[in-house]
């Protein structure tokens, strides 16, 4: 996790991930989609290879690289497992809200009375 | 789904929570109340003791302070043991009603985390009050360890795992 955190951080690492969710692509076709020259772009690779952020397929003389889904939801998993905590809290905090919120309108209307 | 639950879906707003760098988390929600309120239900401790601790965790928050001026501390005291308290603690930075918030965190379970800064704002639109949670974690490593935590549900006992769950709340 801590890997895959730190090589996601890099903006264009994380251009290059958010491409291959669309599927897999050669070296050059990222680079050039991306408009990163290929030093650049086999550097980032190698970094989200080593992290098992992506794996490598050799076809006839192309480097293919595709994604690995598992870091990546457990990345989401833990995000959404967070997010409910905070959503529960929230609507918890709604009801005290709600009750906050009518208790001074009763006592605003007492005022006018 | 049940009709009731279709119908509270369409009344509920959206928490979202988004990874802005390795070590900044960022949680947004909109309350239906004016920044006033919103304010000091997040400040005000009998009012923290009703919503603060998610209930489905089966968690309380038995005891909170708060001393809510600049450089003032606060500790809040939370868990399933009152004898046996989790514990967040920490110091207010800055103090600006109803519309921000900075303050210092650390879980004293995991105190080799560091110390986290996190930052709340309220801003009001038409009697609505838009909160964002800016949570900065003293280093990469810490927000990983909150989530590493988070990841190994599953192979420890539930108090254990609950407790490192629950250090990532915050």
């Amino acid at each position: 996790m801590i890997e895959t955190f730190a090589a996601l951080a890099e903006p264009n690492r994380f251009r290059i991930v958010e491409l291959l969710r669309r599927g897999p692509r050669a070296v050059n076709d990222i680079g050039e989609r991306l408009h990163l020259n290929q030093p650049q772009v086999s550097k980032h690779l190698r970094v989200l290879k080593e992290v098992g952020l992506v794996e490598v397929q050799h076809q006839a003389q192309q480097r293919i690289y595709e994604l690995r889904a598992r870091p990546l939801r457990e990345l989401h998993d833990w995000l959404e497992r967070y997010r409910r905590i905070w959503e529960e809290r929230f609507d918890q905090l709604d009801e005290l809200i709600d009750d906050l919120s009518t208790k001074e309108k009763t006592h605003d209307d007492r005022k006018r009375k | 789904m049940t009709t009731e639950s279709a119908s509270e879906r369409v009344t509920k707003n959206k928490t979202t929570v988004e990874r802005r760098s390795d070590r900044e988390l960022v949680v947004t929600r909109t309350f239906n109340a004016p920044a006033r309120i919103v304010f000091d239900a997040w400040t005000k401790p009998e009012l923290l003791k009703r919503w603060w601790a998610p209930r489905s965790l089966g968690v309380s928050l038995f005891r909170c302070e708060a001393d809510v001026r600049v450089g003032g501390g606060y500790r809040y005291e939370f868990g399933h043991d009152p004898g046996q308290p989790l514990v967040f603690s920490g110091t207010f930075r800055e103090v600006a009603p109803p519309s921000r918030l900075v303050w210092t965190q650390i879980f004293e379970q995991m105190r080799s985390a560091g110390e986290a800064v996190v930052t709340a704002t309220f801003t009001e639109h038409d009697g609505k009050t838009e909160l964002v949670l800016h949570q900065a974690f003293a280093t990469k490593e810490a927000l990983d360890g909150a989530i590493a935590s988070g990841m190994e549900k599953g192979m420890r006992e539930t108090y254990e795992q609950l407790e490192d769950l629950l250090g990532s709340l915050r």
